[in-house]
């Protein structure tokens, strides 16, 4: 009843109207879909940094609270920083900045795969009296990619707050990284000890109080979010080792 | 209910019972047994259920009309690939819109969306009734097993949020002082298994109730 070249044409007519169709429908929700995707990244750190935001008002906060960003390189060094819409120095700008990319850029370096040099993000941020640094995290946990933003207080060391985020954690288990009851344990821990050297955030499966390590270093694992609480521990080690030596020379 | 006098022949009695026939004897996920994978995944809270049932219901009825205005050019032999094309591109355009214009709730929904591409009850109902019918009762057929869906999800994401989280669409129901006597939420409520037994609870009401829909042999 139908010819094969009816089927031919049939299809083909149908491939392009549906092609057009959604190649359309993609160009014209693009920017509504970007902002809600900027909006969440800038809620998340105002999350961090304890400063409550909407969807409606995160870019306002973002421009009172965020004064600066600056990108740092490896060496401790402000490549770029960026201030009130405009560029200070260099031309990268800390929002912009891909961190997933960057780390990879700095594995490949590492091994010799790439000559490009990493950059990090780094956001100064003024709240009330206090000058707070947002620093962004990237990982991974057992089934995706796990991220967060860590909060220092003004003496580089102390944690005033933290927000995480997952893909695809498994509910009840590794899920918990995102909620109060895991992230509340940070703020008022420390990354650095009393002489000044790096101990990073560990997190302790069996709990802190069974272990040898300083509560003030350390918070408790998630029980049976064994994996994904390793993920989140790599993740803070790895992610504040690129920033140790820009804190020490910052830090008064 | 004015509307429906001035349309009488729209809403006769047949393309009644389109609509609301899968509400109960006729239930995609109950008595047909399709769309069981997305029930157990997106009823945690319902808040991601009303959003898929709405989802699934503007997909059934939009592919349904589609296919059933196309249904005498398309080519037998390609029916299936023309079928997965339409449901296709409806989907990715649900899910952009979601993208765009309900984040919160789009990332809560992830893949599932995606997976109402392969939810056996839109193939179903294309196969089993768009090919064979015209554009407005087609229209209605995905419309009713799009609500008779979402109504088994809402089911389920009810009981489970209210036993699993202590909450209804985000807000806390059960008060603090239940908390404050031991009372503690369920966590075996939030996941994937307790979906398959709320449904073969509401099964089992259903059947005791409706007679007719227990099989003889």
């Amino acid at each position: 009843m139908f010819s094969n070249s009816y089927i031919f044409k049939y299809s083909a007519v149908m491939v392009i109207l549906v092609a057009a169709l959604l190649s359309a429908a993609a160009i014209l929700l693009q920017p509504a879909q970007d902002k809600n995707i900027k909006v969440e990244k800038i809620q998340d750190m105002l999350m961090s940094a304890k400063i409550e935001s909407t969807t409606a008002n995160a870019e306002a906060l973002y421009d009172k609270h965020i004064i600066k960003e600056v990108v740092i390189n490896e060496a401790g060094e402000e490549v770029g920083v960026y201030s009130k819409g405009k560029f200070i120095t260099g031309d990268r700008r800390a929002f912009t900045t891909d961190l997933k990319a960057e780390l990879k850029i700095k594995q490949d370096a590492a091994v010799g795969k790439t000559t490009q040099k990493p950059v990090f993000p780094l956001y100064i941020c003024v709240k009330g009296m206090d000058t707070l640094y947002i620093i962004p995290l990237q990982g991974n946990g057992l089934w995706g990619p796990v991220w967060g933003n860590m909060t220092l207080k003004s003496d580089f060391s102390t944690i005033e707050g933290i927000s995480f985020g997952h893909k695809g954690e498994t509910p009840g288990l590794g899920a918990e990284i995102s909620t109060p009851i895991f992230e509340d344990q940070f703020p008022g821990k420390k990354i650095f000890d009393d002489n000044g050297e790096f101990t990073s955030i560990n997190i302790v499966k069996g709990g802190v109080a069974n272990s040898n390590i300083d509560p003030i270093h350390g918070v408790d694992a998630i029980s049976g979010g064994t994996i994904t609480s390793m993920g989140v521990d790599a993740m803070i080690k790895n992610n504040l080792s690129n920033y140790i030596t820009y804190i020490k020379n910052h830090r008064k | 209910m004015k509307v429906e006098k001035v349309r009488e022949p729209l809403f006769s009695t047949k393309n009644k019972k389109l609509l609301t026939a899968p509400l109960n004897k006729d239930n995609p996920i109950t008595v047909q047994v399709l769309g069981i994978c997305s029930a157990l995944a997106v009823t945690v809270k319902l808040e991601p259920a009303f959003v898929m049932a709405i989802s699934v219901i503007v997909v059934t009825a939009f592919s349904n009309l589609v296919i059933s205005s196309l249904r005498n050019t398309i080519p037998p032999r390609i029916r299936i690939i023309v079928q997965l094309v339409v449901i296709a591109t409806l989907v990715i355009l649900v899910d952009q819109f979601l993208k765009a214009y309900v984040y919160d709730v789009s990332k809560q929904l992830s893949v599932f969306v995606g997976l109402i591409i392969t939810n056996c009850i839109v193939m179903g109902r294309l196969e089993a009734f768009a090919m064979a019918n015209k554009p407005w009762p087609s229209f209605l057929d995905g419309v009713g097993n799009g609500l008779g869906y979402g109504l088994i999800l809402i089911i389920v994401a009810f009981f489970r949020e209210l036993f699993g989280s202590g909450t209804l669409f985000g807000m806390q129901v059960i008060p603090d002082s239940f908390y404050a006597a031991g009372y503690v939420n369920n966590g075996f409520m939030i996941l994937p298994p307790m979906a398959l037994i709320i449904v073969g609870i509401i099964i089992w009401v259903q059947r005791s109730k409706n007679a007719d829909l227990v099989d003889k042999s």
